[in-house]
């Protein structure tokens, strides 16, 4: 068991998921049997060996450093569930 | 009239023997009769009819004028919803267009909907979707099956005959599997050989767009209109893609294809090592030399991808928050509050489980042992291929570990999910490219696949022998 039902919940506070009790106990049994079963990676000898991060081969070309203008934000503002005079609204953040 | 292949629709309206107007009826009642299956999330009638009349302003040069296409609810479209099979995007309105729908529209393609798929493409069944299961159209009434996933529906759309072809991405599996359980061609090109631009992303060092269709000449006349570079995805490849089709050679003479011995598995059906050996008989008969070979790293590759697709998952979902487009839960008190609920009540379980391991193997104290490993590893998986492929022109191995399984199987162990991408995760992690072509069938009738993989790019080669295996099904 590398995971009890404290470290599940600071996980979900780090990705902003709050869980119900039920929800917490289900998940703490399928990522502690993912998380054994990875455990297999340890057999292999990864000594002196490089990161992989990027597969792709093509090497990154430079652009010219223009402004283009591709959203408006009246279209962009269209998708937000709220918004006031232009902006997104969210919940009050401070008193 | 029956409509079978995108030269032969081409011909048709060239010959002035079918109208776009009458390609667009054929195909809208076609998807409403097989309304049942649940293949489409985004179906809609007057945006078909929109898109004929502009259609029918193109000249007839148009590489697909007129040629009806079903799009993976993955890819971001102007005049269609998009939602990623998730609540968390339920009512998102792009406003732009994919890098890859952008190009099928400006060769004149006809979009009849966007199909379903597991939520965020995270799934091999296409059961994680917020808008329901898909049935897989070769199934008995009695008996539903699943359509293998994470692009199912766009799998199933051509199996059911209601397009001639569909857009899918595949991260582990997610085109090359569900092409296998639905009996049509999938192929997953090279990492940067599609631009990852207006695709919801899952896991950017994985993801790349592909092709559905019902045959290899189809999958290559489409993927070579989808590929190509964009300044907008840093890991778009500037090559030059061939005119695929036009260079066809099923002739495999002096070829030497390689069968690695880490692909015969525990539980894998006799009837699919049988046919994996007709397959090899018949490139043998072809002219192709055959190779056993090793990928010794091959049992590692599954563990890699479930730590490096949820470890990217977890970044590139934190951007669905509730603030600039879906869903939002109405309750919350607080900021914080909102993101947390908007986020619960967003996301399904299979999702929440993705992002919450992804968090974990990224979290201080845990990187090096999980995620940076997974990396080394995943190395150690390319190396595999780079090496093998030294002595080897590709690589044939079966599709999937089954044929496609009932809809309601229990799913309560996720790791035994997992598995069916037993033989598609590796590729994905060398970015190499692999196609799934029907061949054979087990004893229920059911389509088995077989899976071609190639060198980084060489996409012809991998059509070139797909469509020398096509003809023993001819």
């Amino acid at each position: 068991m590398k995971l009890d039902t404290n470290t599940i919940n600071k996980i979900a506070k780090l990705a902003r998921i709050s869980l119900s009790e039920e929800e917490a106990n289900d998940l703490l049994k399928d990522m502690n049997s993912i998380l054994d079963w990875v455990e297999q990676l340890n057999e292999v000898n990864t000594e002196s060996v490089e990161p992989l991060a990027n597969i792709s081969s093509s090497t990154l070309p430079q652009r010219k450093d223009e402004a283009k203008d591709i959203n408006s934000s009246d279209e962009v503002l269209k998708n937000s569930p709220d918004k006031l005079e232009g902006y997104f609204a969210v919940p009050k953040v401070v008193e | 009239m029956e409509i079978k292949s995108i030269n032969q629709l081409k011909s048709l309206l060239d010959e002035n023997k079918i109208s776009v107007k009458e390609i667009a009826q054929t195909y809208i009642k076609k998807i409403k009769e097989k309304k049942d299956l649940n293949i489409f999330i985004y179906f809609d009638e007057d945006k078909i009819n929109d898109q004929v009349k502009e259609i029918e302003k193109l000249p007839n040069n148009k590489k697909l004028k007129g040629i009806p296409i079903a799009v993976k609810d993955l890819f971001c479209t102007k005049n269609m919803p998009t939602t990623a099979a998730s609540k968390i995007l339920e009512n998102f309105n792009p406003t732009y267009e994919s890098f890859v729908t952008q190009k099928l529209i400006n060769e004149g393609s006809l979009f009849v909907g966007k199909t379903n798929l597991d939520e965020f493409a995270m799934g091999s069944a296409t059961n994680t979707s917020y808008f329901g299961n898909t049935i897989n159209p070769l199934s008995n009434k009695d008996n539903p099956l699943a359509p293998g996933g994470s692009s199912g529906g766009s799998a199933a759309a051509v199996a059911a005959d209601l397009c001639l072809g569909s857009t899918g991405t595949d991260t582990g599996g997610s085109i090359r599997q569900p092409a296998s359980f639905c009996g049509v061609v999938g192929i997953k090109p090279t990492y940067g050989l599609c631009s990852r631009w207006g695709i919801a992303a899952f896991a950017s060092s994985l993801d790349q767009a592909g092709i559905f269709s019902k045959n290899v000449t189809d999958a290559s006349i489409l993927l070579e209109e989808i590929a190509g570079h964009d300044e907008r995805d840093s890991t778009s490849s500037n090559v030059a893609i061939p005119n695929y089709s036009k260079k066809f050679n099923s002739d495999l003479t002096g070829k030497t294809i390689g069968i690695p011995k880490e692909y015969t598995v525990d539980g894998i059906s006799d009837e699919i090592n049988a046919v994996w050996e007709d397959a090899i008989k018949s490139l043998e008969k072809k002219g192709a030399r055959i190779k056993h070979i090793s990928l010794p790293h091959t049992k590692y590759a599954l563990p890699t991808y479930y730590i490096i697709a949820p470890a990217e998952a977890s970044s590139n979902l934190a951007r669905y928050d509730g603030v600039k487009y879906g869903f939002r839960a109405d309750e919350a008190k607080s900021l914080d509050e909102m993101y947390e609920m908007t986020r619960s009540e967003g996301f399904g379980k299979e999702v929440k489980r993705r992002i919450l391991i992804g968090t974990y193997v990224l979290s201080a104290g845990y990187y090096d042992a999980y995620y940076l490993k997974a990396q080394k590893v995943r190395k150690l998986i390319a190396n595999d291929f780079v090496e093998t492929f030294k002595e080897c022109d590709l690589i044939l191995t079966p599709t999937a570990p089954s044929a496609a399984f009932p809809l309601n199987e229990k799913q309560d162990d996720p790791i035994k999910m997992y598995l069916n991408d037993v033989f598609t995760v590796p590729a994905s992690l060398a970015g190499i490219p692999g196609i799934s072509i029907p061949y054979g069938k087990d004893k229920n009738g059911l389509p088995l696949g077989m899976q071609l993989l190639g060198k980084h790019f060489n996409e012809q080669e991998v059509f070139n022998a797909a469509f020398a295996l096509e003809k023993d099904y001819e």
